[in-house]
């Protein structure tokens, strides 16, 4: 029974650290990246401000795109908090293993 | 708030939340081993069948003179759809343009169900008779890979229409590096081809997919019991909402670029 415990512990563990590192490292990724974007889009706009209608339309569709690398972490991250599917098959290993003895 | 939470607490929540309804007696094993996601389908085709009858009906009764706020409505999505293909695209419009404005007003619909409070839905197809429901059919791996698998069929239809089989097929192995590496061209033809799809179809999904699934987590505020937590519910749930208008706008109007942009490069000649 401790072994079975300590292994999940383990395991749900270990998933919060790679939790912690897929949202952080989006986070730090997605925001440099619309940081530099942002800056240089305002760099831009007060050069030429009569092309900032242009620019910030693609300035928002780049944004959708950097972000959605992030988010799509974001939403793994969340089914591994949540229907962490290495716990479920563990638990089935140990019923296979329980059967079999 | 939480009308049909079932036994296990918050966790038990969040995986009831995210289960499809799924027809009883599919999926059973066997050869018919695969499931159908009812919810997706049901709020797919009524936006859809919605966001028809409106246009259509408002495009029926148009007139020249001052339009009223429909019309105008109607009008102003319409130019908007349509300059941005204008913008892409420099040739016929008459197949894009219907095709820009259908992705991208019937992705922003789907998205908009992200909106509703998370537990509406679900309680009304409870009280008829659903157990599981998911009100947001973009955040249903099948539904955005079905658009998304679309969109690669129709960018393979107009390469072939516009530069002939012939055509296609000798750009696909001569493209990048000429006819004497033809092995590595047809190979990063494909997949580069392949990668439409599936970075279309999961961007939009793991856009819709966290957002819902911010949206539950600060529904377990409500019931935890204490008012501060459900101050901060509402407080957090408003914000998250006002958040999620700029995103679920901007993946829709993504979609659709890209699209035009896709479809556009197939009508391009190397």
């Amino acid at each position: 029974m401790e072994h079975i415990a300590n292994l999940l512990g383990q395991i749900e563990g270990l998933t919060g650290i790679g939790i912690g590192l897929i949202i952080g490292l989006g986070a730090l990724g997605a925001c440099i990246g619309i940081g530099v974007m942002g800056s240089k889009f305002l760099e831009s706009a007060a050069r030429q401000p009569e092309l900032k209608p242009m620019l910030q339309g693609s300035m928002f569709l780049l944004a959708g795109l950097i972000d959605a690398a992030f988010l799509i972490g974001v939403a793994l991250a969340m089914l591994l908090a949540f229907a962490n599917p290495m716990v479920t098959s563990a638990l089935d290993h140990m019923h296979a293993l329980g059967a079999a003895k | 708030m939480l009308a049909n939470a079932p036994e296990g607490g918050f966790t038990g929540y969040i995986q009831h939340h995210m289960k499809f309804w799924n027809l009883p007696h599919v999926g059973e094993g066997g050869f018919w081993s695969w499931s159908v996601h009812m919810d997706s389908i049901l709020v797919s085709l009524v936006l859809g069948v919605l966001f028809s009858a409106w246009f259509w009906m408002k495009a029926r009764k148009a007139t020249p003179g001052v339009p009223g706020k429909g019309q105008a409505f109607v009008e102003l999505v319409l130019e908007f759809v349509d300059g941005q293909v204008k913008d892409v695209f420099h040739g016929d419009r008459r197949v894009l343009g219907p095709l820009a404005l259908t992705i991208f007003v019937w992705v922003f619909l789907m998205n908009f169900m992200d909106l509703l409070p998370v537990d509406l839905l679900p309680w009304i197809a409870e009280h008829t008779g659903a157990s599981h429901f998911r009100a947001v059919p973009t955040a249903d791996l099948n539904v955005t890979f079905a658009m998304s698998i679309t969109v690669l069929v129709l960018v393979v239809f107009y390469s072939f229409k516009a530069k002939g089989a012939g055509g296609y097929m000798k750009e696909l192995f001569t493209a990048p590096f000429g006819p004497w590496l033809a092995p590595f061209n047809i190979l990063l033809n494909i997949v580069e081809l392949l990668s439409k799809p599936v970075s279309l179809s999961m961007r939009l999904f793991g856009n819709m997919y966290a957002g819902e699934m911010v949206f539950m987590l600060i529904a377990g505020l409500f019931s935890a019991g204490s008012w501060l937590l459900y101050g901060f519910g509402i407080l957090g749930y408003t914000a998250w909402g006002i958040f999620h208008i700029l995103i679920i706008s901007i993946q829709a109007f993504i979609f659709m670029v890209l699209t035009v942009v896709y479809i556009s490069m197939a009508h391009d000649h190397h």
